[in-house]
Formats: C-alpha cells, structure tokens, sequence
C-alpha cells in the first residue's frame, strides 16, 4: 500500500531495545491502590461508594460525569479507606480527588455485565455495543485518554468510513504497545473488529512503524482473520503516532485545523484501547489495568508490566528492580510528550504509558546558546510553523504576533526542541504562550459575557423605564380621553336637549 | 530523592551543537583549502594564519567587551569558520594587512556590532571581501599563478615573508589574470569572449583549480566534495546550492547560446571565481539564509542571478559575494513571504475544507 507523504518530524535514538525483548510481566496486587476520579480527557467521575465500604475487583466507583467523562472502577477488591485529594501524575503537583482502597488480597471479582462470546456478526447493536465501552470505562491508552464510547458515538453525527488503529508507538523507550502487539495480537484483531462494527466502516488499517518487524508480523498473522483489515508499516519518524499525521500517513486525508479526524471520515484508535474493549465485550471486564513499560537507565529492570490502576510509581519502581543511585528524572510517558512525575507517590493512571527514570546523560540537555537560524526546527516541525520565528515573537512579549503565524496549531510534539543544536526550549516557548493566549481568552470571554450582562441589564432597565413612561402616558391619555369623552357625552346631552327645545 | 522538574519536555536531545556544526563545515572545507595553500605556497600559508589568529583575537576582545561567555563563545567555531571563508576568498599573496582589515570588518562591523551570533544580517566574511575589493582594488586583484610548494617557481619562507609583510612588491612575472578576469579586460578592449575563452584554462583545469584565483576557490572539485559531505550529513539542505548553481547554469547557457562572442558559457561560470564556494558554503550560512525550504530556493536563485548579471553585465569580473550581501538585506522580507503551509490550513492560513459533512438524520 502507498503511503502519503507527511511534512516535518524527526529521527530520535529511539533506546526501545532496553525493554523491547521483555515480555508484559503481571505485578501483583499491591497492598493499596490510589485511584484518580479523573483519569481522562473532560470532567472527573462522581464517586459511588463510601469511605468503609467494601469493593469488588470492577466495581464500579466513579460514575462518568457530565458532558464529555468516563467511568472508573476498582482494580482489585478491598476497603474503601478514603475519598481524599491525592498527588496525581500532573507535573503541577496538583492533588486530586482520588479513591483509596486497602486491598484484601483476595482479588475478588465484583459481579460482572455478562460476556458476549458469539463470532461476528455480533448478536448486539452498535449502541449496546458502545454503552458497555462506556460502561467499562475505555479511554484512549495511547496516552491522550479521550473516552473511547465518545470517539465510537461519531457514527451519529459524522459519515465515518475508515477505522485506523495506532500501533504506531513514536515515543523513545516505550515498548508496551510493541509488546502487546506480539503478546496479544489475537484479541487486539477481536476488538478492532467490534469497533468497527460498531462504527460500520468500510476500511480498517492497522498502521505500525517499521521499528517493530515482530509486532507487524504478529497482527498481520492475527488480521487473516478479516480481509477488511490492512496491516501497514509506516516510516519510523517521530510523530508519526500523531492521530492527525498517522492518518494523513495512511489514507492522504488531512484533518482540517482545530477539528477531529471525524471531519474527514476516520476515527483514530490505539492498539491497546483496541484490546480493552475486546476485554470489555467478551469477558465484561472494565478498564482496571495497563501495561506500562517501566525503563531508562536510572532504572535496574527495564520491564513491561501489566499494573493495577492505582499502583504507586512507587511500587511499580520496587517492583522493577528499584532504581540506580544515580540522580533521575521520573518522566509520566515517553521522553518526548511525557511530563515529569510530581512524587513517587502520584498513581498509575489509564494514560500512563510509560514511567521512564532518566539519567542527565540520556536527556542530554545541553546549555542554551545562540540561535543560529540553522532553520532545523523549521524543517522539523510536523505542524507546519515557524518556531524559530515564533520563540523569537514569544520572547519580546508579542503573544499575537506568535499566535498570528499560528502558534496555537503547535501539537507540543517538541521536535523543534529536540532538533535545536543550541538547546533552546522551543516547545516549552509555546506551551508558556498557548496557557497565556487562552487565559488571555477566557478572560476575554469573561469580560464580553459582563458586557454582554450590563448591556442587556441597561437595555432591560431602559425597556422598561419607556414602558414605565408609555403606561404612565397611556393611563394620562386614558383619563384625558375619559375626561373628554365625559364632556363630549355632557355636551352631547346638552345639544339634544337644545335640539329638543328648538324643535318643540 | 527528587522528581519535581521546572521545565517542560522533550527529556532527550540530539546530541548536534553549534559548535559540532562549525567543526564539520571547516573539516569539508579542508581538502579545497589544503589544495589552495599548497597550489600558492607559503605566502598563502602566511596569509590564512594571519587572518584566522585576527578573526579569533578579534572575537575573543568583542566578547570581553561586551561582556557574553569568552571560553564558550571562542571556542564554538564560529569565528574560526568566518576568517576560515575570509581567507579562502582573498588573493592568496595579498598584505598581511588584508587579512587583519578583513577580520577586523567581518568580526567586528558584520557580526558583534549587529548583535554577535545568529544575530549579523549580511554574511560576515562577504562583508569583509566587499569592503576591501571596494577601498583596495590594487591588493584584492593581484593575483599570481600557480607556484606549488616543492616546485621551482615557489617562493622560499623568506621570500614569502618579505611578500606578505609588503617589503617586496610581488615580481610582475608572478602575476596572472583569473579566467573571469581576462574575459572582463579583454571584452573591454574588444576581443570577443569566444576567442578569450579558447586561450582560458579548460573546464577540467578549471574543475581540478590548477589555475590562478583566490586562495580556496579554485578547485570546483574539492569544493563540491566538501559540499556533498555536507549534504550527506544533512547539515546544509540541497535547496541553496541547487538553486544557485541551476540559476547561475541556465543563464549562463542561454546568454552563451544567444551570443557566444559576448557571454561566457556555462562551465566557465560554474567552474570558476567563487561559485562553488559560495553555492556551498557561503550562501548556505545559516544566519544569513531564509530558514524555510522555499525561501531557500528562491535565495539561492537570487544569488545565483545576481552574480551572472553582475559578472556579465556589470563592472567587477565577480559578482558572488556583492549577490550573496544582496540576497543578505532581502531575507527578512522571504523569511516573511515564504511559511511552509501550516497542517489542516490552506496556505492563506483558513482551516480546510471538511470532506466529510456532518450527517443529516432522517
């Protein structure tokens, strides 16, 4: 299959192979787990248990919040001992509120949906089918964590006809995905092919980067199980595992700015959300566990485990080996997106991929210098900008000037940061000026809702001073014409009576 | 132990630096400059030393004065690479006086009074040629034949430094004509180009360099093999040099095909004075070029038209380093004009069309 050209991006030292041969150990049950209410893209889960009561592996203890949520549940059975405010795996340091459950060691599962376990054609509809997504609590575990039953649901409102399945895996260091792919191949196909018939797409393509030859190999051999699914490699070039660039990569449809890929018919999922909603369907298991590769060489044993949600990085790093007295830096994904961990305490979440510990010598993080125009990130930009420009703009304080030579399509892929041989933290520039631009315009927004609020008070007190005026001058013209219709009624009786006399 | 970081990601960097950088584009130019040193013997050797230690002490009081990191800022290559480019493009036996003037307005006037670093607008080393061909005319066009080390016509050290200190005037019987030199002075007093050039080198003397010109330009060759290694390490891109040399090419070819006895033809253009170098190295500095990829080619166009009619219809025999300090002033303006398209948006910067309208339900 002909691939289609995508602008920018770069090549990275890609260290893959410090866990790329490990196979996904299970870690036990540890004996607490913290789990986030809001773990996803949108707004938190209300939680549904109390402090004291006892949970089943599964059960369900955050409902989906308003709008666009997800559900979370328990990832093993045990006490609920707190609802509190906990770290989380934000660079903020920002707590959040965060159910805490002593394990009971025994894993008990609590009771489950039932499985659907029929081949295809499925005997459910699609709704049913994304209702129990959505019940499960699927999230995109590439790293985004957009609620996958609300990705399933753009059928309703868009003409979807193509399926793509990241398997991508651009980020340095990370294999799970890779492992996955080799590991489970059979129940990713499982539950590519329920989405897509619960999105009822014509074409569904698997696309995977040329780094990982056994995980090709391994769906390919699954995907024989359906002649609508194609299995592509496409080039190892960061990012590739961008749902935009992937897209365009695979199919030559790019996505219009500011808009979702549903816009031009496809609907982007990874190959890990993929398995979970096989999980989800033929066993009715919920979303309560992720494998994460743990590695860097801050950390001993390299390793993708399959964690509980709710794990400690803490546990997870014990875990593997524990770490190299050497000083780190703990990183929530890969080295690229990924952002530094708050405490060793924050949780493993739905959208941690990876928990990387890196050495100073691995991040490389030289002194900035001079910018040299050399014009690599330029080159290097998969967004299509101008950072050199840009960062420059940003530096003398124009915040609208960045933004008027598009600041705000940066995609914080930081391949210009990479790329810059005088260190300069580009990307770092931009995330400092979107943050400003969009308080800037939620402020703005403010500010012409207040206008909006005294404009339509003064029209309204306007209104009704005239209505107060016009009912004051119609009660005035209503006596005058009460008055006059009086003496014209007086006068009236006063003429006939004359009448009356001249004519008598 | 510690996990809370101030700063944003990525958490891994190429391990390319400025100074990295430099050091690659000085060791491509080292064949071509070892070829010329030893084409034009110890006076050229003198000269090169000459203008490098003056580039790098003139950098190094600039940044005392104005106060920026003296070790770092030395030692990242930059000064080195521009006495480096100023040397290779004067006349090999020119004063020591040349070299030191040349440094002095490239290092001092074109790159720290314009800010330092990745901050000069006009290529520093051209300056310093424009500068000096324009205020000494004599020395920046005295050129002399070839006089190999080891062969009989090379000066001695002594004799060379009697040349370079300006003791001794250069003997007449040293001096030579570039090639575009005696086209220029021979159209002037009539003869055709087309009998000029029958006298002239031929293209593959002019390609190997064994000829009179400046002091690292000669050989087309040796340049070109510096500029492909710089291709094939991706530090600079194929758009510059293509798009000069294209330029440069078809209007050479077409003007020598319209008027054989008044144009010069192709091979002559490309293969000598600085093309090569300047195709290469020069045009294709980083400061001083457009940063997006069509910027770059119409850039590299710019220079390459300029130094054609500069050199065919002007006064100068060469018009490379007036074309390249020409293209210069216009970056700001092409970095302006020519943005790469921005993904999702058309090139007037709108969001682009949905192909999939939004279902209407019945």
């Amino acid at each position: 299959m002909s691939l289609f050209q995508v602008r920018g991006g770069v090549k990275l030292s890609y260290r893959k192979e410090l866990s790329s041969e490990s196979p996904i150990v299970h870690m036990p049950t540890p004996k607490r787990v913290c789990i986030p209410l809001q773990q996803h893209v949108g707004s938190p889960a209300e939680p549904v248990v109390e402090v004291g009561q006892w949970v089943g592996k599964g059960q369900l203890i955050g409902k989906s919040g308003r709008g666009i949520s997800a559900n979370v549940h328990a990832s093993t059975s045990g006490i609920v001992t707190a609802i509190e405010d906990h770290v989380a795996p934000h660079p903020s340091g920002l707590t959040q509120l965060t159910v805490v459950i002593e394990a009971d060691g025994d894993d008990r599962w609590a009771e489950l949906p039932p499985p659907i376990t029929a081949d295809f054609p499925l005997p459910a509809t699609p709704k049913e089918l994304n209702d129990r997504v959505a019940a499960a609590g699927i999230v995109g575990l590439g790293g985004a964590a957009f609620p996958s039953a609300v990705k399933l649901d753009m059928r309703y409102k868009y003409s979807i006809d193509t399926l793509v399945i990241n398997g991508a895996e651009c980020e340095p260091y990370i294999t799970c995905d890779d492992r996955l792919m080799r590991e489970s191949a059979s129940e990713i196909i499982d539950g590519v092919r329920i989405m897509a018939y619960a999105l009822a797409v014509e074409q569904i393509i698997i696309a995977i980067e040329a780094n990982k030859p056994k995980a090709v190999k391994a769906m390919r051999d699954a995907a024989k199980a359906d002649r609508s699914i194609r299995v592509v490699t496409v080039p190892t070039r960061f990012p590739m595992g961008s749902a935009q660039h992937l897209l365009l990569a695979v199919t030559g449809r790019e996505t219009p700015a500011d808009k979702r890929t549903a816009e031009v018919g496809a609907v982007v999922h990874n190959v890990a959300t993929a398995r979970a909603v096989s999980c989800a369907i033929r066993r009715g298991e919920p979303l309560i566990s992720r494998v994460v590769t743990v590695s860097g060489f801050g950390v001993r044993e390299p390793a993708n485990v399959e964690v509980p949600l709710g794990t400690s990085v803490e546990d997870l790093l014990a875990f593997c080996g524990g770490l190299h007295p050497v000083p780190t830096l703990l990183i929530n994904g890969g080295p690229m997106m990924g952002a530094p961990l708050p405490s060793v305490h924050a949780p493993v979440v739905k959208g941690s991929s990876g928990v990387l510990a890196l050495t100073a010598a691995e991040i490389n993080e030289g002194p900035e210098s001079p910018c040299i125009r050399c014009g690599k990130c330029v080159s290097a930009c998969p967004a299509g900008l101008v950072p050199v420009e840009m960062a420059q703009l940003i530096k003398r304080g124009d915040l609208q000037g960045a933004k008027a030579i598009g600041s705000q399509d940066c995609i914080a892929c930081g391949s210009c940061s990479y790329i810059c041989p005088s260190h300069i933290p580009l990307a770092h520039y931009f995330s400092f000026a979107n943050g400003k631009l969009n308080a800037l315009d939620r402020d703005a927004r403010r500010q012409d809702r207040i206008r909006s609020l005294i404009q339509a008070r003064n029209e309204r007190a306007a209104r009704e001073a005239e209505m107060k005026k016009a009912a004051a001058a119609a009660r005035k013209a209503a006596k005058a014409a009460t008055a006059a219709a009086k003496a014209a009624a007086t006068e009236t009786t006063a003429a006939s009576t004359t009448q009356m006399e001249e004519t008598t | 132990m510690s996990t809370l970081a101030n700063r944003a990601g990525p958490f891994t960097h190429t391990v390319n630096t400025v100074t990295r950088t430099m050091l690659w584009v000085i060791l491509a130019l080292t064949p071509a400059t070892a070829y010329g040193l030893w084409l034009y013997g110890w006076p050229a050797v003198m000269l090169f030393v000459i203008t490098l230690v003056a580039a790098l002490a003139f950098e190094a009081v600039m940044l005392v004065l104005l106060g920026q990191p003296v070790r770092a800022r030395l030692l990242d290559g930059s000064a080195l690479l521009t006495g480096w480019l100023l040397a290779m493009s004067l006349p090999p036996w020119a004063p020591w006086w040349i070299g030191v003037l040349g440094s002095l307005f490239a290092i001092v006037v074109a790159k720290h009074l314009f800010g330092g670093l990745g901050q000069n607008m006009f290529n520093p080393a051209m300056v310093a040629r424009v500068v000096l061909l324009i205020s000494f005319p004599v020395q920046l066009t005295m050129w002399v034949a070839p006089a190999p080390l080891g062969s009989t016509t090379t000066p001695s050290f002594g004799q060379a430094l009697a040349y370079v200190s300006g003791y001794t005037p250069i003997p007449e019987h040293m001096s030579a004509a570039t090639a575009l030199g005696t086209l220029k002075t021979e159209l002037s007093r009539g003869v055709s180009v087309e009998k000029t050039a029958a006298q002239l080198p031929q293209p593959q003397q002019l390609a190997l360099g064994n000829e009179s010109g400046s002091m690292g330009e000669t050989s087309a060759m040796l340049l070109l093999a510096g500029g492909v290694l710089l291709l094939a390490l991706r530090i600079i891109s194929w758009h510059i040099p293509v798009s000069l040399l294209a330029t440069l090419a078809v209007l050479a070819a077409v003007s020598h095909a319209l008027h054989p006895d008044r144009f010069a033809s192709m091979p002559i253009h490309l293969l000598s004075g600085a093309a090569m170098l300047g195709a290469f190295f020069i045009a294709t500095d980083y400061v001083t070029s457009p940063v997006s990829r069509s910027g770059q080619l119409l850039f590299g166009a710019g220079i390459g038209a300029l130094t054609w009619v500069i050199r065919a219809l002007g006064g100068y025999p060469e018009g490379l380093a007036f074309a390249v300090v020409l293209m210069n002033a216009l970056v700001p303006l092409i970095d302006r004009g020519f943005r790469p398209r921005v993904f999702g948006r058309s090139w007037r910067g709108t969001s682009l069309e949905a192909k999939s309208q939004p279902k209407i339900h019945i």
